[in-house]
């Protein structure tokens, strides 16, 4: 059969039904879909910690008995331990899971050809670049947050429970915890992170729009190799800078008191973090990372 | 209306010219066949018309400018670029449902009708699948968008016969209805000549033939001469000639059919032998110059 043989079909043109689309919304899905570990990980290290620190609930009722031995200086942090640590293993998984995504968010899609596929429908360079960051930006602190919350309060509860059973009474661990104090320290800690690591991600991605093979090694090279060569004329200033990038958020966002984090409300300093030229400097080269990312991205082809 | 328009394309990666100057117009309704051997420029056309790549010279598909208009372009515009694009890990509800999320001319009901027709799985991984099985899920998606113009890259590339088959038929069937484009490009030349309504041969980033299907049929004779008429049929300047089986096979442009019928016997060419010709002719020039 040919085409030319066919009778012509009097084609009543419908008008194009333009349904609604969310591209933004299904990309990041798209993200969770393919990246399980995004939850996977914070879920099983909330897990791992869960049960270490439920274990260790068995132990409180005799070391609330004993917590008279105890310096008094040290017996409120005795106390309160488990718990302000408990969040700690859960927000270091989302910053790796955050690291490892993002150097394979913009190459991935080239090594396994998928690129032209995304690329065949209508959502644009920017989306997709914007839909990847917000993945370590604020997908996985949302996560970790959410974790590091429901950690705390079924260690609190658990703790109420074995303590009132055992009849050694929860009415010191109470007045010892600021629990209301606790999921907006977490939440503060989580969002200056954030703000504070967006310039590593955006860093990351974009090297990972950029080379055309481990990724890895080329995000990681180039600024060890330039510590090397400084150290090796006597200076420390990029290994200085690089250390303030990992380590700053905690100077900026947060009073120490002989190098210990002060608790509670007070220990926080939103305004010395918002002035920081630390942070705003880091949002300027993130910006221009995944300004980058997206141009990158437009002439992207497999790989 | 016009659906593809070029003139002057080009595109050069380093020193190698991939399209050198291409002058293309193509109307909606059209089913157009690229073809070349490697290398002659056919998806390097294909990535301009579809703005996955910067050109020199002007282009205008629907009407806009496919690089700095790329964007509007996507609504109206499909594609499936090679085989195998579709992402491993996904599954088959998750594809859908993504496509459906970001694409405003997206028919779900219309996709799972034609995922019906197959013995695809919805909870599938894709990785799951068999290489056809792929090509119809892919397919399955691009006929529910309602687009104007579909771009298909060696889409049968790596496919059994049966579903090369079955990819064009359906294509044929249930998607085209002369309102929409269709630019394909293949290796399979026999297989998609059914399809078509126009075909352009390509080599080293030229057009070296530009043809419809109607003036294919009437332009191309294909003569098994006697050998007492060879002198004769060689006079007429055959653009080719093949010995199949100790005779010889000569292949002609706009000579009149009934004068050829004298010479021996008479025949329709395919597209394959055409391209043969064409192309052999190319690359002997090329190698003679």
């Amino acid at each position: 059969m040919n085409m030319t043989d066919v009778d012509v079909e009097v084609n009543v043109v419908a008008p194009a039904v333009e349904l609604h689309t969310r591209p933004f919304y299904w990309s990041v899905r798209r993200e969770l879909w393919e990246n399980r570990s995004i939850y996977l990980a914070p879920l099983i290290v909330t897990a791992i910690v869960l049960f270490a620190t439920l274990l260790g609930t068995f132990g409180l009722p005799k070391k609330m008995r004993n917590l008279s031995n105890v310096d008094p200086a040290k017996q409120h942090s005795a106390i309160v331990r488990p718990f302000s640590m408990a969040p700690a293993p859960i927000m270091l998984t989302a910053f790796l899971v955050g690291i490892f995504y993002s150097i394979d968010a913009l190459y991935g899609e080239r090594r396994d050809r998928s690129i032209l596929f995304w690329k065949s429908l209508p959502v644009s360079d920017r989306t997709t670049v914007l839909s990847k960051a917000s993945i370590p930006i604020l997908v996985l602190p949302a996560i970790a947050l959410v974790l590091s919350v429901a950690t705390f309060a079924i260690l609190l509860f658990a703790s109420t429970f074995v303590l009132l059973v055992t009849g050694t009474g929860a009415g010191r661990l109470w007045s010892e915890l600021r629990f209301f104090e606790a999921p907006i320290v977490m939440a503060y800690g989580l969002i200056v992170h954030s703000l504070w690591f967006a310039p590593i991600y955006s860093w990351l991605i974009l090297i990972s729009a950029w080379v055309r093979r481990v990724p890895l090694l080329w995000a990681v090279l180039p600024p060890f190799t330039i510590m090397i060569v400084e150290r090796m004329g006597g200076g420390d200033s990029f290994a200085k800078f690089i250390g303030y990038r990992v380590t700053g958020a905690m100077k900026e966002a947060f009073t120490m008191r002989n190098g210990h984090l002060v608790e509670g409300l007070s220990s926080l300093t939103p305004w010395k973090f918002a002035t920081s030229a630390g942070l705003w400097l880091g949002l300027i080269f993130a910006a221009a990372c995944l300004a980058a990312s997206v141009r990158l991205r437009r002439n992207r082809e497999p790989i | 209306m016009v659906c593809i328009e070029a003139r002057g394309l080009r595109k050069t990666y380093g020193s190698t010219i991939a399209l050198d100057g291409i002058d293309l117009r193509v109307e909606e309704g059209r089913v157009l066949g690229l073809i070349g051997p490697n290398g002659a420029g056919k998806s390097t056309a294909l990535n301009a018309i579809l703005g996955l790549t910067p050109y020199q010279g002007e282009l205008e598909v629907l009407g806009r400018d496919p690089w700095t208009e790329r964007e509007q372009i996507t609504r109206d515009v499909s594609f499936i670029a090679d085989v195998a694009v579709l992402p491993r890990w996904i599954r088959v509800s998750q594809v859908i449902d993504y496509v459906a999320g970001v694409h405003p001319r997206f028919d779900r009901a219309k996709a799972l009708r034609f995922l019906d027709k197959t013995t695809i799985k919805r909870t599938s991984k894709v990785r799951e699948l068999s290489k056809g099985m792929v090509a119809q899920l892919h397919l399955a998606l691009v006929m529910a968008i309602d687009a104007k113009l579909l771009v298909l890259d060696e889409p049968t590339l790596g496919l059994d016969i049966l579903y090369r088959k079955q990819f064009y038929d359906t294509l044929l069937n249930d998607y085209f209805d002369r309102s929409r484009t269709i630019v394909v490009t293949t290796h399979q030349v026999e297989e998609i000549q059914d399809v078509l309504t126009d075909f352009m041969f390509l080599h080293r980033g030229r057009i070296v033939l530009d043809c419809s299907m109607e003036d294919f049929e009437s332009r191309y004779t294909e003569v098994m001469v006697r050998s007492e008429n060879l002198a004769a049929a060689r006079a007429l300047r055959p653009i080719h000639e093949r010995q199949v089986f100790g005779r010889s096979i000569l292949l002609f442009d706009r000579i009149d059919r009934d004068q050829l019928a004298a010479l021996g016997e008479v025949r329709t060419p395919s597209i394959a032998d055409l391209f043969v010709a064409v192309i052999g002719n190319e690359m002997a020039q090329g190698a003679a110059a």
